[in-house]
C-alpha cells in the first residue's frame, strides 16, 4: 500500500517537472540564443533582402489585429447579447448557434487559410491581402470572443438588470449602461486572447494575406505579419539568426499577452467580491 | 416612439450579428466542399483515399492520400502515446498535489504553453528536437518521433487544462468516502476521483487528438514532408496539413483541386472528432 502512494506521488510529480521544464527550456533557449542576434537593422523602417527588417512585418501584424477585431468584436459581443439578454431559454436558434461556435472552435487553423482561400481570395476576388487575411482571422476569434462575452454577461447578477428596469429604463439602455461596464473586464479578456492568437497565426493566414514583406498600401494589399515572416525565415533555411531573433520578439508578445489577460482577469474577479 | 424604434432596430442587429457563426459554418463546408468534390469525381473517392502514390507532377499524375493519412494517424497516435499521461498526470498534481504557492506560478504557465504560437513551437522542434533526436537515434532527424515528440509537447495545455477542471468538478464525497475507508490521499485520488473524471478527461484526450491532427506550421518543419508510405518512427512522413500547405503555393488545376479535397478529407475527420467531442462533454455535464 505504502509502496504504491509513493509510486503514485513520484509518477504525478515527475509529470509535472517534466511539464513545467519544457516550457522553460523552451522559452530559455530562444531567449540566450535569440536576443544576441537582436540588432537595430532588424528594426530599419524599409524592408531590403539585406536587413530583412521586422519593422514591417511588426505594423502589418497590428493592422490585421485591429482589422480583425474590428470585424469579430462586435458580432462576438452581440451575439453573446443575443444568447443572454435576449433569446429565450430552449429556443432552438440558441442551440444551433453554440453548436456552430463549438465546431468553429474546433477547426484547424490550416481549414481556415483553405477556406479564405477559396472564398475570400477566389470567390470575392480579393487576391491575397490584409483584408482577406483578416477576415478569415475573425470568423476564426468570433468563438472565443462569443464564449467569453457570454460567460461573462451570465455572471451579472440579474439585480442589476431589474434595478435597471425598476428605474424605468429600457433594455437597450440597461445593456449598454448597466450591464455592459460591468462584463467588460470579462470581455477584454477574451479580446486579448484573441490578439494572442492573431499574433502567432501562420497556417491560415499564408494563403489569404499572402507574404508580401512590405507594409501594405491599402486593405487589398498583401502583406506578412511577424509569424508568418519567421516561417519564411526558417523556412528558407539561410536565416537562422533572424528567426531566432522574430522568435523572440513573438515569445515575448506572447507573454506580454498572458501577463495582461490574467491581469484583467484578475481585477474583475477582485471588483466581483467587492461589488 | 423613436426609442421603442431603436429598441427593435438594436434586437434585430444582435440577431444578425449572432447567426454570423451559423452562416461561417454553412460557406465553410459549401466552399469546402465544392471546391474538393470535382477532383474526388476526377481522380475517383476510393483511388484518392486509398492510392498509395502521391506525384502531382508526373504523366500522368497520380493522387494518392493514403500516405499522408497514415502519417497523420501516426504522428497524432505518437503524440498522445506521449502527450496524455504526461498531461493527465500533470492536470492531477494541479488539481490534487499542487501547494497553493506553487500553483500560483504553474497555472499561468500551462497557460501560457497554450499561447505560444505552432510556429515558435515548430521552430524550436527544428533547432533543438531535430538534432537531438539525429545524435541519439541516427537518421536525419526529421521523423515521425521527432514530430509525435513536438505535438505531444503542444498538446499538453489542453489535455491539462481540461483534465483539471473534469477532476475539480468531481464531487468532494468521492474523495471523502474513500479517505474514511482508509485510503491514502494518494490512492483516494487516483483510484476513486480520476476514475470518477474520466468522461472529461477523454473529451480532453479527444480535444488534444483534434489539435495533433490539424496542426500544421510545427508539424511541416519537423517531420521532413516526404510523400511516400510510412516505413519507420525513424524515417520521414508528410501529414495531410503539410500537404495541403507545402504545394498550395503553385499548385494549379487538378492538382490545387486534389490538395483542396485533402482539405475536405481533413474536414471530416475534423467533424468527426469535434462530435465525439460534444457528446464527451455533454455527458460530464
Amino acid at each position: 500500500m505504502n509502496k504504491y502512494t509513493k509510486i503514485i506521488k513520484g509518477f504525478v510529480i515527475l509529470s509535472a517537472i517534466l511539464t513545467f521544464s519544457v516550457l522553460l527550456i523552451l522559452i530559455g533557449y530562444i531567449l540566450i540564443k535569440g536576443i544576441p542576434h537582436m540588432d537595430t537593422s532588424l528594426f530599419a523602417l524599409e524592408f531590403s533582402t539585406e536587413n530583412l527588417s521586422l519593422f514591417p512585418a511588426i505594423i502589418t501584424t497590428l493592422m490585421m489585429i485591429f482589422l480583425s477585431l474590428l470585424i469579430a468584436c462586435p458580432l462576438g459581443v452581440f451575439t453573446g447579447f443575443y444568447l443572454v439578454e435576449y433569446a429565450k431559454s430552449g429556443n432552438k436558434v440558441v442551440e444551433i448557434i453554440r453548436l456552430t461556435t463549438e465546431t468553429l472552435s474546433g477547426i484547424p487553423s490550416i481549414v481556415y487559410g483553405l477556406f479564405g482561400l477559396l472564398f475570400f481570395v477566389t470567390a470575392l476576388g480579393w487576391s491575397f491581402s490584409l483584408i482577406a487575411g483578416a477576415f478569415t482571422l475573425s470568423i476564426m476569434i468570433l468563438p472565443l470572443i462569443i464564449r467569453s462575452t457570454e460567460e461573462v454577461l451570465i455572471a451579472v447578477p440579474n439585480s442589476l438588470r431589474e434595478a435597471s428596469f425598476g428605474l424605468g429604463a429600457g433594455k437597450l439602455r440597461t445593456i449598454f449602461r448597466i450591464v455592459l461596464p460591468s462584463a467588460m473586464p470579462g470581455i477584454l479578456t477574451g479580446i486579448i486572447l484573441a490578439i494572442g492568437r492573431i499574433v502567432g497565426e501562420t497556417a491560415a493566414l499564408i494563403y489569404t494575406a499572402g507574404t508580401v514583406p512590405q507594409i501594405p498600401d491599402n486593405l487589398f494589399s498583401s502583406g506578412r505579419t511577424l509569424a508568418i515572416h519567421m516561417y519564411v525565415l526558417s523556412s528558407e533555411g539561410l536565416y537562422t539568426n533572424k528567426a531566432y531573433a522574430t522568435a523572440v520578439i513573438l515569445l515575448l508578445v506572447v507573454i506580454g499577452i498572458n501577463g495582461l489577460s490574467s491581469y484583467v482577469a484578475k481585477r474583475f474577479s477582485k471588483e466581483n467580491v467587492n461589488g | 416612439m423613436k426609442k421603442n424604434f431603436l429598441e427593435k432596430f438594436m434586437a434585430i442587429v444582435f440577431f444578425i450579428s449572432a447567426t454570423a457563426s451559423i452562416i461561417s459554418v454553412i460557406l465553410i463546408c459549401v466552399f469546402m466542399f465544392t471546391g474538393g468534390i470535382p477532383a474526388l469525381r476526377e481522380i475517383g473517392l476510393f483511388n484518392f483515399i486509398f492510392g498509395r502514390k502521391w506525384s502531382p507532377s508526373n504523366v500522368p499524375p497520380s493522387f494518392g492520400i493514403f500516405p499522408m493519412i497514415l502519417g497523420s494517424i501516426y504522428v497524432t497516435l505518437g503524440a498522445i502515446i506521449i502527450g496524455v499521461p504526461i498531461g493527465v498526470l500533470t492536470a492531477i498534481f494541479l488539481s490534487k498535489f499542487c501547494p497553493r504557492k506553487i500553483y500560483r506560478y504553474i497555472k499561468p504557465a500551462v497557460n501560457l504553453m497554450a499561447g505560444i504560437p505552432s510556429i515558435v513551437y515548430g521552430f524550436f522542434g527544428m533547432v533543438v528536437l531535430v538534432p537531438f533526436i539525429s545524435n541519439v537515434f541516427g537518421g536525419n532527424g526529421n521523423s515521425i518521433l521527432t514530430a509525435s515528440i513536438l505535438l505531444g509537447i503542444m498538446i499538453l495545455p489542453t489535455i491539462i487544462g481540461l483534465s483539471e477542471s473534469a477532476i475539480n468538478s468531481v464531487q468532494k464525497s468521492y474523495y471523502e468516502g474513500a479517505i474514511a475507508l482508509g485510503a491514502s490521499h494518494e490512492t483516494a485520488v487516483m483510484f476513486t476521483v480520476v476514475p470518477a473524471a474520466k468522461s472529461g478527461i477523454l473529451a480532453s484526450i479527444v480535444l488534444g487528438i483534434g489539435r495533433a491532427i490539424g496542426e500544421t506550421m510545427a508539424v511541416v518543419m519537423v517531420a521532413g514532408n516526404q510523400a511516400r508510405m510510412p516505413n519507420g518512427i525513424l524515417r520521414g512522413i508528410r501529414t495531410l496539413t503539410a500537404n495541403i500547405v507545402m504545394e498550395m503555393g503553385y499548385a494549379a488545376d487538378l492538382h490545387r483541386e486534389a490538395l483542396i479535397a485533402t482539405g475536405v478529407v481533413l474536414f471530416v475527420f475534423i467533424l468527426l472528432i469535434n462530435g465525439i467531442f460534444l457528446i464527451l462533454k455533454r455527458r460530464m455535464n
